[in-house]
């Protein structure tokens, strides 16, 4: 996983609540046996006007020119600044997988999914929680700039605007420190191999027929 | 000291270490697989050069991307045969018991996992979908989960989890005739909102849950996800040991005693605290349908379509209109005077043998009315197929003209054949009416069995009670 520590970047808004991973990631590219390449498929039916299947060259499609991430004033965005209940429903990590494709790296919404939570800071993503007063006023300032930027500092936990002033956010301890060090998951549970084992051990008396 | 609820209990349970930090190591007795969220994990397994910490502790098969017709010709789709070609590939290279698409016993995952018996009391369960809630019926711990923590289950048998709020959802009373477990939790959703239960794993309780058979409580916390909540759970009572006793993966002799004594416990105790609790009058239930865009768009088959002109959240207000727009309603509309041109009854959510008999109770005598372009039953399991078959089922439902498929996700989610055409507007058992869930520009409305096959007898929305 690829740490992140501080990011400087063009914010895009994505102006409706619930957003789902079907949104995010239509089924059809669910298809795909690979990690990568999601990213010219996110938001698939909200970002072209013809439908999209995997295997077709995405650079030749009629683009909907209305759709945000297709305005010239929001190129390059890294940072996305969604609404309530952002990453409902579907448990596919295919949808973190094609928002950091893009580019995306930061979410900020007033609420997310649980599973999209978690799925996205396993894959760098860091997603933060803000009041819905605070958001609100970043949709305005968003809105009201073009190429509207923010400075996202993990370690100190806060966002700063251009004109300087400071939002602090919260993050759980563990998963700061997994995103800050880019730390393996797996490798980190491995250095308990004795816990699991014991655990085996007397559970397998307690409990037998789990161990079948 | 309060008493525990059964999600403490659990809990508890399966703890490999305290790591100190707001999380815990958990341990997972049962991992379910599919083709879908599995092949990076497995990729991510070779490239580490791990291997499974315990083989015998997963089960898969491939559901999401099969067709639902004539199995000999193989899968039409390159892509998605590569897909179920690849699992067959993994599970074979790890060693993993799999029910490939030619076996009786190849289903849904969520159907499979307690037909099977691989999904017992007081289980941690999960697999690399969010529908994974389901198998809480069985008063397991069961959540869906992304395909990072497949891998992470793979390699360790173990998830770092920091633990969940708890709710109490208690349907009060009983339901009125006619009213089934998707009614119930289609309401329990509309009431609580479909981030309601973010944070939270709600246990339903009441008489009404009680009432329900094992089949109707999968049902219940199989949209536990849709309530926002990745897990639903349902305390362990007779039933629960009755539906689990001699299947194949069950305990056996000596071992099913001691089993059956250790899932007695599986109940919150009576002064256990939840964190929060919803009660909901059962009598108050009627025939639930959704009218938008999100599970939480839902009114009773007797009432209109809602009018944003009365929210007074700005938020929620644009929504709903975008909601309609989509659905291509108008505000003010009776549900049942909207027509639908394809019905779908299957999916995880209601594709069991309960819900093909209510399906068939419904078309016995009667036709699909000419409206309808297809309406279609998809089993849950080839064994639920088989059963449905000998009950004779399949031939009520042909002969009233619905078509008897094979075994899958279908249409529920649409990466297989099986897809709604833009615009066209759809009766259906599954669990999700997001945009484009079911086709590009596809419009779902979320019922029950019995209302689906209502709706497909009638060409439109009709309150199967009064059928």
């Amino acid at each position: 996983m690829e740490k992140f520590t501080k990011l400087k970047a063009i914010v895009a808004p994505m102006d409706r609540p619930n957003v789902d991973t079907d949104a995010i990631i239509p089924k059809q590219f669910l298809k795909s046996i690979k990690r990568s390449g999601f990213g010219p498929n996110l938001f698939d039916e909200w970002r072209y006007l013809d439908h999209g299947e995997p295997g077709m060259d995405n650079s030749q499609r009629p683009l909907n020119k209305e759709f945000v991430l297709n305005q010239d004033r929001y190129q390059g965005a890294q940072i996305l600044l969604a609404r309530e209940n952002f990453g409902c429903g579907s448990s596919r990590e295919h949808a973190p997988w094609a928002l950091l494709d893009y580019g995306f790296r930061v979410v900020i919404a007033p609420s997310f999914a649980d599973i999209f939570f978690s799925n996205s800071f396993k894959n760098g993503i860091l997603l933060i929680k803000l009041d819905t007063q605070v958001i609100e006023q970043l949709f305005s300032d968003v809105a009201a700039n073009q190429g509207y930027e923010l400075s996202v500092d993990l370690e100190n936990q806060t966002i700063t605007k251009a004109d300087g002033s400071v939002i602090k956010f919260d993050v759980d301890e563990f998963r700061k420190h997994r995103l800050l060090n880019g730390l393996d998951d797996i490798g980190l549970t491995l250095q308990h191999v004795d816990d699991i084992k014991a655990y085996e051990q007397r559970r397998s008396v307690e409990a037998p027929w789990l161990f079948n | 000291m309060a008493g525990k609820t059964l999600y403490e209990k659990i809990w508890d349970q399966h703890v490999v270490r305290d790591n100190g930090d707001g999380t815990a190591l958990l341990y997972i007795d049962r991992q379910l697989v599919h083709e879908v969220t599995s092949p990076q994990a497995f990729e991510g397994l070779r490239l580490a050069d791990r291997k499974l910490w315990r083989v015998d502790a997963n089960l898969a098969t491939p559901d999401h991307n099969v067709p639902t017709t004539d199995r000999s010709k193989g899968i039409e789709d390159p892509i998605s045969r590569l897909q179920v070609e690849t699992l067959d590939q993994n599970c074979s290279d790890f060693g993993i018991t799999e029910f490939k698409m030619d076996d009786i016993r190849q289903g849904i995952v969520h159907v499979i996992g307690p037909e099977q018996g691989a999904t017992l009391p007081g289980m941690t369960v999960v697999c690399g979908d969010s529908h994974t809630s389901t198998h809480g019926a069985f008063g397991a711990l069961a959540h869906g989960i992304g395909t990072s923590e497949v891998e992470h289950v793979m390699a360790t048998q173990c998830l770092v989890q920091a633990k969940s709020k708890t709710m109490l959802v208690s349907v009060d009373g009983e339901v009125n005739a006619g009213i089934t477990a998707k009614d119930i939790v289609l309401a329990i959703i509309g009431e609580i909102g479909t981030a309601g239960g973010t944070g939270y794993a709600i246990e339903f309780g009441g008489d009404a849950i009680r009432a329900l058979s094992m089949e109707g409580r999968m049902t219940v916390c199989n949209m536990a996800i849709e309530a926002g909540a990745r897990a639903g759970m349902v305390a362990v009572d007779q039933k629960t040991i009755d539906f689990v006793k001699g299947r194949p993966y069950s305990p056996k002799d000596e071992q099913w005693q001691q089993a059956v004594k250790a899932w007695n416990e599986l109940h919150s105790d009576s002064d256990a605290q939840f964190d929060t609790s919803v009660n909901i009058d059962a009598a108050t239930i009627k025939p639930q349908v959704t009218w938008g865009t999100s599970p939480e768009m839902v009114v009773g088959v007797d009432n209109k379509v809602p009018d944003p002109d009365n929210e007074t959240d700005d938020v929620k207000r644009e929504g709903m209109i975008a909601a309609l727009n989509y659905m291509g309603l108008t505000a003010n509309t009776p549900m049942n005077e909207i027509e639908v041109d394809k019905v779908f009854i299957g999916s995880c959510t209601n594709s069991r043998i309960e819900d093909i008999r209510a399906a068939a109770e419904v078309a016995k005598g009667r036709k699909v009315a000419s409206n309808i372009k297809l309406a279609m039953v998809v089993p849950g399991s080839g064994l639920i197929k088989q059963q449905a078959e000998q009950e004779g089922l399949d031939k009520i439902l042909t002969e009233a003209g619905f078509e008897w498929r094979e075994p899958g996700c279908s249409m529920c989610l649409a990466m297989n054949a099986d897809r709604l055409e833009p615009g066209e507007r759809c009766a259906s058992t599954s669990n999700r009416n997001f945009e484009g869930r079911q086709g590009q520009g596809g419009r779902t409305h979320l019922v029950s069995p019995a209302m689906a096959a209502a709706a497909a007898i009638k060409g439109h929305f009709v309150d199967v009670t009064t059928l």
